[in-house]
């Protein structure tokens, strides 16, 4: 029944077979269901898949020679292990951080001795499993995963028992009265979030842009007159004055300021309903100033091609003409970059003359 | 007992005391004999197991060090290029982690390879349960949890690498807002109360800490728990071979092979990260700098298990209706829709349009092998060449870059290989199993090319075929037939009408049904004649490939010649 | 190759030993070649007369014999110095020919050959001259700020780390590894091609500087981490994880649960024993 048999190869093959020790049954042909041998106890539902002990697993590897050695390869592995781990902590305790020369020795050196730890530890038990213990097949029973029809019949059984018991289904007032009081408990956690931010008004329709407000240069914060922008084909990334570190305020209202060659720009004065938003008269000696925000997803348009005066945005490649109003030209943005009119104060500083005249940034619902 | 060991007293003692107040003796004795099936594809969803636990340990470390805060602060500390720099604290402390304190980019880039290690797992994980048919009856529970611990385990990556901070993936919360702000009716709603009022608040970074850290890992540990249980108490599918059935398992015990090979498994896991994380430098955040809504950098993606929605974004040609005040983007909705229905919807679906195209009802404990399931194989191809067209779309900057196409042309091919690439993977794949079934029908039929050359009588010379022996034999002739179900507007032998076969949809099921039964059958009778025997589902011809002797050529008389048809002779 | 596949089962082992021999000669090849620097360029006297002959002789078939420009090139009428240092110092120009854009080559001329032709230039045109050595000077410059800067007005098409990127049309903005400080100076003053124009009006010379001293300490910093993969970021991460981190597991996978053979030595003696016992009757074949 339950031997150590040894299978051999099929007739005249010629290639000689490893030891193959099937235990539980005899030779792996299919069983079939309900023959005398299934006696793992299949229909019984708490399932000694497997009989009390009667089969043993081999005790000695398979090839003892080759074991011996194995086993010494297992422990070399895993005395390596030890010392590399050892040297992590050594080069946890000896090597500092603080710059990044530092940073990259000591992560080197505890990194190398972590893996080579790691490595032994898994090559060591892969040989162990593979050369040290005995080769086994064993065959398990599946038990049946349906329950038997008894089974089902007492769960019903009970559970129709059980409802009538608790008047659940003769009393409608209690049923209704219930659902009735857990209703509002069930709205509760939804209603509690109602303070995790302020309902968005009109906010997402105007940035901080007013008439007067100077344009200053991102990073340096200087204001810029129209003649030290006088270079044709410059470009530069501009933020409003007295919101330079206001993250909320430039994720909307950073421009891009470029300067073209005279008779390069060629803005159509363009009209959405009643509103103007695109016209040669918001320009500045061929200074245009369009938000930097993608009608897109909102990345910032950044990548000025001086010669093809193509505003490229480069999370999605929406790519605007800033010569015609940066109308949308290629890509997933649906409405060109509002542009923001411009004028000079009484200092000869570029300051806006008004907000944008349309919603900047990625489309909204109310956006109309 | 054994003969050499007996259990030491310190463990029975302590055995006894426990199985005294749990009754554990019964459970664990079963368990220790469990038997688990042996196959190397079997190890991979432990990969994204035990990359969940190494999550958990370093994010642990990690944790007791960031500081998820808004707030800024100037930098002075050991990156001395950005002194100076206000930052956010998050930031600045994950410098402190990465600079200032020891092992501490060690664990932040095992952390973070464990994260990708953890989806590449999960997805080939994912594609060996759909392309061996594991998903099938009564597995269809624990497919749909795989399913959501793949969705949640795109969160958690994605709310993780954005806890630092820093420029790119601060770019990629600008576009998470965006696209939230473009969901009609409710989309500025959720933009502002997720995000505390305006993009990008001060908020953001500690709610995606404690999502990040607490509900996320609670809800995985809790599905992972539900998958491992359910999967265990169904017992494992096992790959079809000599002496699987059905109604049993073949493997190894759990006590102690299984654990022994997990445990192997565990450490060259985490070896393979450690490996990683010495010396492949992953999201440098001190390289991008801190985060402003004014910089952006090219070459901007997010990790590679967001690379599908990326690329939608990027795929997608601009389209948007305004009307009666009211602006729908479909150049958004559509990239933030589409591709995850229909690549999870789809995945999730797929077990239950499976039964019902195949009126396949019963257990299957015996894993197919994909080429014996051409259709779902075909599907699955053509997932994945929709899943990778999108995702290589979500790089194209980069592949721009470094294979020199011109921009917009690599957008150009991506948009039509989006449609095309799939069809053309069902197709070829289709062909390529039932090819595969064809040369399976051969090896049973003619058994193995041996290299041997005999030369016969009349000079021609033929190659020497082993037949196979059983265990060759068994995973091939282990391969199931889906029956064809009756026609629609047929009738059996009684008069009785084919039951839901009526209307479009009936039609409908017929022919799915059709396609699915279509195979090679591996009727063997000899001189494949390969007409079959009637089954009635559309088959295949067998065609018998070059090599086939005409039989009259062939003298049966001689006791050393083996004609390849027929049974080797008896060895003397 | 042999003596692995021999005891192996699967062939992919001898595959994959001879991929990680692949892999590991080119990381090496990768991290012991180095590209050099240039120098920076001396402010040695400037031959005026010097730079027009040469002009005459090499610039003015495209240019125009008074560099007003032709059909085929643009007039230099103020370009400038620092224009013309970009462009030669870096290669670009004599061009070969006349394509989407012009990328980094061999330097044709001498660095004096060079200032002399800039000068020519500067004197028929004006424009933006050569930076100083002050100018170009990286001491006391603020990375932080420069990284700003850098981020906001650079990075969209050079990349974080200078690593350069995709433009349209086949364009592509150039790695910034082997540019001298010079070189990145007199770019951003001139806006050479496709890249726009940052005049000292609106990026002030300090700026500049604090973008260049950005630039430079940022492409030698070493990478901490271990190896860069290019520092292009997630895409070769991700590509990394797969081929890399997939790709070894699934093969130590196969060989944690690939079926065990009897030992070589063992089935060696085996087969010895049988071929005695079997005597020389026709076998039917030998196992794959």
């Amino acid at each position: 029944m339950s031997d150590m048999e040894e299978v051999e190869g099929p007739e005249g093959s010629g290639a000689p077979v490893p030891p193959h020790r099937v235990i539980g049954t005899p030779p792996p042909t299919p069983r079939l269901l309900g023959s005398g041998a299934d006696d793992g106890g299949a229909a019984d539902g708490h399932g000694a898949e497997v009989e009390p002990a009667e089969e043993k697993l081999p005790e000695v590897s398979d090839y003892p020679a080759h074991a011996s050695n194995a086993e010494k390869i297992v422990a070399f592995c895993f005395v390596l292990a030890f010392i590399a781990g050892c040297g992590f902590i050594a080069a946890y305790i000896g090597l500092e951080v603080g710059s990044v020369d530092s940073v990259f020795r000591s992560n080197l050196a505890l990194g190398l001795s972590l893996s080579v730890a790691l490595v032994g530890l898994g090559f060591g038990a892969l040989i162990w499993v593979r050369q040290l213990m005995p080769d086994v097949e064993m065959v398990e029973e599946r038990h049946e995963l349906r329950s038997s029809d008894a089974d089902r019949e007492a769960f019903d059984e009970y559970f129709v028992e059980g409802t009538a018991a608790s008047q659940f289904v003769k009393r409608p007032m209690v049923r209704r009265t219930l659902l009735l009081a857990t209703l509002p408990l069930a709205a509760i956690p939804i209603v509690v979030l109602r303070d995790m931010g302020p309902l968005p008004g009109t906010s997402l329709r105007h940035t901080v842009w007013s008439p007067g407000r100077r344009l200053l240069v991102y990073g340096t914060n200087q204001p810029i007159t129209p003649a030290e922008f006088s270079a044709p084909g410059q470009s530069i990334t501009i933020v409003p004055e007295g919101y330079t570190d206001d993250l909320d305020v430039l994720a909307k209202a950073t421009v891009t300021l470029i300067k073209f060659r005279p008779g390069e720009l060629q803005i159509p004065t363009v009209s959405n309903g009643g509103t103007l938003i695109g016209t040669m008269n918001w320009t500045v000696d061929n200074i245009v100033a369009y938000s930097r925000i993608c009608t897109h997803v909102g990345c910032p348009v950044g990548l000025y091609e001086q010669t093809t005066h193509h505003l490229l945005c480069p999370c999605h490649q929406s790519t605007f003409d800033a010569s015609t109003g940066a109308t949308v030209i290629f890509g997933p943005a649906p409405r060109p970059l509002p542009q923001l009119p411009l004028t000079t104060d009484a200092q000869g500083y570029l300051v806006a003359k008004s907000d944008f005249t349309q919603p900047v940034g990625p489309s909204f619902w109310e956006r109309g | 007992m054994s003969d050499t060991i007996d259990v030491p007293k310190a463990l029975s003692g302590t055995g006894s005391w426990l199985d005294d107040r749990f009754h554990g003796a019964r459970g664990l004795r079963v368990l220790m004999r469990k038997v688990f099936p042996d196959h190397w594809s079997f190890m991979l969803g432990e990969i994204a197991l035990w990359s969940f636990v190494i999550l958990l340990l370093t994010g642990t470390f990690l944790a007791l060090f960031f500081v998820p805060s808004s707030a800024p602060v100037v930098y002075h500390g050991s990156y001395v290029k950005l002194n100076g720099l206000t930052m956010s604290q998050a930031y600045a402390s994950t410098l402190n982690i990465s600079f200032d304190v020891r092992a501490g980019l060690l664990m932040r880039q095992i952390h973070h390879w464990a994260a990708d290690l953890f989806m590449a797992a999960l997805i080939i994980h994912m594609l060996r349960i759909f392309f061996t048919g594991a998903y099938r009856k009564p597995r269809e529970v624990n497919w749909l949890i795989g399913i959501g611990l793949f969705t949640l385990g795109l969160l958690e990556g994605l709310f993780g690498y954005s806890l630092p901070d820093d420029q790119l993936s601060g770019a990629g919360l600008r576009i998470f807002e965006g696209v939230l702000q473009g969901i009609p009716i409710v989309g500025t709603y959720l933009s502002f109360f997720l995000f505390g009022g305006p993009y990008p608040g001060d908020i953001i970074i500690p709610r995606l800490y404690i999502v990040h850290v607490l509900l996320i890992p609670g809800l995985i540990l809790a599905l992972i728990t539900a998958h491992l249980f359910i999967m265990v108490h169904q017992k494992h599918t096992q790959m079809p071979g000599l002496g699987r059935t059905e109604r049993n398992v073949v493997g190894q015990p759990f006590f102690p092979y299984f654990i022994a090979k997990g445990t192997a498994w565990f450490f060259f896991i985490f070896a393979a990260l450690a490996l990683l994380a010495t010396f492949a430098q992953i999201n440098p955040i001190w390289l991008y700098g801190p985060y402003s809504p004014v910089q952006i950098s090219s070459a901007s993606q997010p990790d590679f298990y967001m690379g599908i929605l990326e690329g939608s974004l990027r795929m997608m040609p601009a389209w948007e209706w305004n009307f009666l005040g009211h602006t729908i983007s479909f150049s958004v909705l559509i990239p933030f829709a589409v591709p995850l229905t229909v690549v999870l919807g789809g995945a999730a679906f797929w077990p239950f349009f499976e039964q019902w195209a195949t009126g396949d009802r019963s257990y299957h404990n015996v894993l197919d092998r994909p080429r014996n399931a051409p259709i779902r194989t075909a599907t699955g191809m053509a997932a994945v060449v929709f899943y990778g067209v999108l995702w290589a779309e979500g790089a194209n900057d980069v592949i721009a870059d470094y294979t020199q196409i011109p921009l917009y042309t690599v957008t150009w091919i991506a948009r039509v290989l989006i449609f095309v690439g799939p069809a053309i993977a069902f197709y070829v794949t289709r062909r390529i199993c039932i090819g595969l079934q064809r040369k399976d029908r051969e090896l049973l039929e003619h058994g193995l090319e041996t290299g041997i050359i005999r030369q016969l009588p009349d000079g021609e010379f033929i190659e020497v075929h082993r037949p196979l022996d059983e265990e060759e034999r068994a995973p091939l002739e282990a391969k199931k037939v889906p029956a064809l179900m009756p026609a629609p507007g047929s009738e059996d032998e009684n008069g009785v009408p084919a039951p839901q076969a009526h209307g479009a949809l009936g039609r409908a099921r017929a022919i799915a049904n059709r396609a699915f039964a279509e195979t090679i059958t591996l009727e063997t009778n000899g001189h494949g004649n390969g007409h079959g025997n009637g089954h009635g589902p559309p088959e295949e011809h067998a065609e018998i490939g070059p090599g086939e002797l005409p039989e009259s050529s062939i003298p049966h008389s001689d006791p050393l010649l083996w004609h390849p048809h027929e049974e080797p002779p008896e060895q003397s | 190759m042999g003596w692995i596949n021999a005891r192996r089962r699967r062939p992919v082992v001898g595959y994959a030993a001879l991929l990680l021999g692949l892999v590991i000669v080119g990381l090496l090849y990768g991290a012991l070649t180095r590209t050099s620097a240039q120098a920076a360029p001396t402010t040695a006297q400037q031959d005026i007369a010097n730079g027009r002959a040469l002009f005459e002789a090499t610039c003015s078939s495209c240019h125009g014999l008074d560099a007003q420009g032709t059909s085929q090139a643009p007039s230099l009428i103020g370009a400038g110095a620092a224009a013309v240092y970009f462009q030669m110092s870096t290669g670009r120009m004599p061009a070969k020919e006349v394509g989407a854009e012009n990328a980094r080559g061999p330097v044709k001329f001498t660095e004096q050959e060079i200032l002399d032709i800039a000068a020519y230039i500067q004197s028929i045109g004006g424009g933006p001259p050569i930076p100083t050595a002050e100018q170009v000077s990286t001491e006391g410059a603020n990375t932080a700020l420069g990284s700003q800067l850098f981020m906001a007005n650079c990075a969209q098409c050079h990349g974080f780390a200078g690593d350069g990127g995709a433009l349209t049309y086949g364009k592509f903005a150039p790695a910034m590894t082997q540019a001298t400080p010079t070189q990145i100076y007199t770019a951003m003053l001139t806006g050479p091609e496709a890249m726009p124009v940052f005049a000292d009006g609106a990026l002030t010379p300090s700026a500049k500087r604090d973008i260049i001293a950005y630039i430079t300490e940022t492409r030698v910093e070493p990478n901490p981490g271990g190896l860069s993969l290019g520092r292009v970021g997630p895409v070769t991460e991700g590509l990394v994880i797969f081929l890399g981190g997939m790709g070894v597991l699934v093969l130590i996978a196969m060989w944690l649960t690939a079926k065990r053979r009897e030992p070589w030595d063992v089935a060696q003696e085996e087969n010895a024993r049988e071929a005695r016992t079997a005597g020389t009757s026709g076998t039917s074949g030998t196992e794959h």
